[in-house]
């Protein structure tokens, strides 16, 4: 649906080198990088805001690099400036339809403000939303310009966590109803619970673009792997478990209890490696999950040692050297790995 | 802590003084032109068609100097405003001189286009337009002297628009132009009717290139000078108090107006 081929572009201190994706429909990509690697510029060369100095971007096959900005149906949605301040609701709502020639606007804007839950908003300033509703209101209007990508720019970040939780289930709503989304941000959490592709932005190379499993589990980005134990990442079933304040979470080779307030159904699980212990004996402390496995693996940390356990699947654990002598550990010898359910972190 | 509190109430009390005169500096030669003035002159004045005809003058010559070069000046604002360019801090500066030069000098230099042996002097005359001696040339004078004020306004008010909005507004499928109308103008227009304000009573109140350009027909502050000149002191405060008191009228409504109107969009 949309091609952006080898793009590069510098405005000030933000550089974009050779970007190049694919985005099919009803994709939900999310770009994740620290601040200032160039995220918002590729937003705004996408939109049209910017022009690439070289590369061309496709759009259903049309080539859109030089076209106008207000034809390319594509619309973007930033973090901080969000609703024109001196309309309405409703004013705002109408804009693109009035800039667009269309003809029954209230119906339209009443539809576009039922779907995103602001209906009974429409007269109020943008100055006495709460920062959740102004984006709801910029997500219709983007709506009503009849665009069917959206660009979001850090859409969740200045909000409060009720307000993230509601607009990300808006955001996947509007993403099933056919919407395309590229979403960027710096909150890898953000990236799991929407994505359905993951690129990585670093210095202004898109390092890595694949579903978000890989994504975490081969890193190919500091900025991925700084988050300690994401090697430890695996996609599953998460299941409420009768009686109990713990859930099950499931893969083919594992079943792990975790302390999750994540909802059933498909998810992600993450451990930090260094919150497993590593025994040579089955561990009979609080620690709800115990997995038999073998060492496969004894490397050098940039702190202590990582050891790679095969138990069904491949555990990596963080130890000091220390352990390493006083465990006897060695490639072959076969451990017990324990974590507690609390160092589950689970994503929808 | 008491001793700095003393200090900081002992520097407050001279610098209460020190503002205090410089207001009595401005409001008393004003109020003295009331008080020292018999009301009989002042019935006198406003009786008179001179002096009623070159208030009427002033006002009028001023909002159309400001309306007419609105059209140039805003544009320039908002180019000023958005867009990078090279000698772009050259022409900022180049914008405040016709404030820092005489204002006579500025007079002999906007009579140096207009006069009937200039490009544009020879143009108006083609269709019988005069501009010297005539309200079209104090028009000019005015707009040269004044104009400065409205394009400083407008471009600070268009750069306080954020980029981000004309942005979104393109995304949302507006045209460039429909951007400037809907969004740009009306965020920076608090700013601009500053502007428009303070361009029109800047060029109501000029009289040094004004009289270069047009010493008649005159307007308020030539016809004050000429009653001065000619008949001394006493005959010419209450023209000026008139002038003064419908200029300042004027001012003080404009301004409220727009103090209204920003509190009614800042709700």
């Amino acid at each position: 649906m949309l091609k952006v081929d080898n793009i590069s572009l510098e405005v000030g201190a933000f550089k974009l080198h050779d970007i190049t994706f694919d985005v099919e429909k009803g994709d939900y990509l999310v770009i994740l990088g620290i601040s200032g690697v160039g995220k918002s510029l590729l937003l705004e060369t996408i939109a049209g805001l910017q022009k690439p100095f070289s590369g061309k971007i496709f759009l259903r096959g049309n080539d859109i690099t030089s076209a106008k900005i207000q034809e390319r149906k594509i619309s973007i949605v930033y973090q901080d400036v969000v609703l024109f301040p001196h309309l309405t609701v409703y004013e705002n709502i109408a804009y693109p339809l009035k800039s667009n020639g269309y003809k029954n606007i209230k119906e339209k804007v009443i539809e576009y403000a039922e779907l995103v839950g602001v209906a009974d908003k429409l007269d109020r300033q943008p100055s006495t939303l709460s920062g959740g509703e102004a984006q709801r209101v910029a997500l219709a209007r983007s709506l009503a310009a009849g665009s069917d990508i959206f660009l979001l720019d850090e859409p969740l970040t200045s909000l409060d966590l009720k307000s993230r939780a509601e607009l990300r289930a808006l955001l996947r709503k509007l993403n099933r109803s056919g919407i395309t989304i590229i979403h960027v941000t710096h909150e890898y959490e953000e990236a799991l619970s929407l994505a359905t592709k993951i690129g990585v932005m670093e210095k202004g190379r898109l390092i890595n673009l694949d579903k978000p499993e890989n994504v975490f589990k081969q890193p190919k980005s500091d900025f991925v792997a700084h988050f300690v134990g994401i090697k430890n990442f695996m996609k599953g079933n998460l299941r409420t478990i009768q009686g109990s304040d713990l859930k099950e979470f499931t893969t083919e080779d594992l079943k792990v209890f975790c302390l999750t307030e994540a909802n059933d159904g498909e998810a992600f699980l993450m451990i930090q490696s260094n919150e497993i212990t590593i025994s040579n004996k089955a561990d009979e402390s609080s620690s709800r999950n115990h997995f038999k496995g073998e060492i496969i693996d004894i490397a050098h940390a940039k702190l202590g040692y990582e050891i790679t356990v095969n138990a069904g699947r491949e555990i990596i654990i963080t130890v000091s050297g220390d352990a390493v002598k006083s465990l006897e550990l060695e490639i072959g010898k076969e451990v017990f790995v324990n974590f507690k359910a609390s160092s589950c972190k689970v994503f929808n | 802590m008491r001793v700095f509190d003393k200090n900081r109430s002992m520097l407050h009390l001279v610098f209460l003084f020190l503002g205090g005169v410089v207001l009595l500096f401005i409001v008393a030669p004003l109020i003295g032109m009331y008080f020292n003035t018999p009301l009989e002159s002042f019935k006198d004045a406003i009786a008179s068609d001179e002096v009623r005809d070159s208030i009427w003058l002033s006002i009028w010559t001023s909002i159309a100097a400001t309306f007419l070069f609105s059209i140039f000046a805003i544009p320039l604002a908002y180019i000023l405003a958005r867009k990078n360019f090279m000698f772009k801090s050259f022409i900022n500066g180049l914008i405040d001189v016709p404030i820092i030069i005489p204002h006579s000098a500025a007079g002999i230099a906007v009579l140096g286009i207009i006069s009937r042996d200039s490009f544009l002097g020879q143009a108006a005359d083609l269709i019988g337009l005069k501009f010297v001696g005539n309200p079209a040339g104090i028009i000019m004078a005015m707009a040269f002297v004044s104009v400065p004020f409205l394009i400083n306004s407008a471009r600070d008010g268009f750069a306080a628009v954020p980029e981000r909005l004309e942005k979104i507004a393109l995304t949302l499928g507006a045209s460039p132009a429909r951007v400037f109308f809907t969004i740009s103008l009306p965020l920076a227009w608090r700013s601009i009717v500053s502007g428009f304000i303070m361009m029109w009573a800047r060029g109501m109140s000029e009289f040094g290139a004004v009289v270069i350009v047009a010493y008649n027909p005159q307007t308020a502050p030539v016809l004050i000078f000429e009653r001065f000149t000619a008949y001394g002191l006493k005959y010419s405060v209450p023209a000026a108090a008139i002038f003064v008191l419908v200029s300042l009228v004027i001012f003080i409504a404009l301004r409220l107006v727009n103090r209204k109107n920003y509190n009614a969009e800042s709700r």
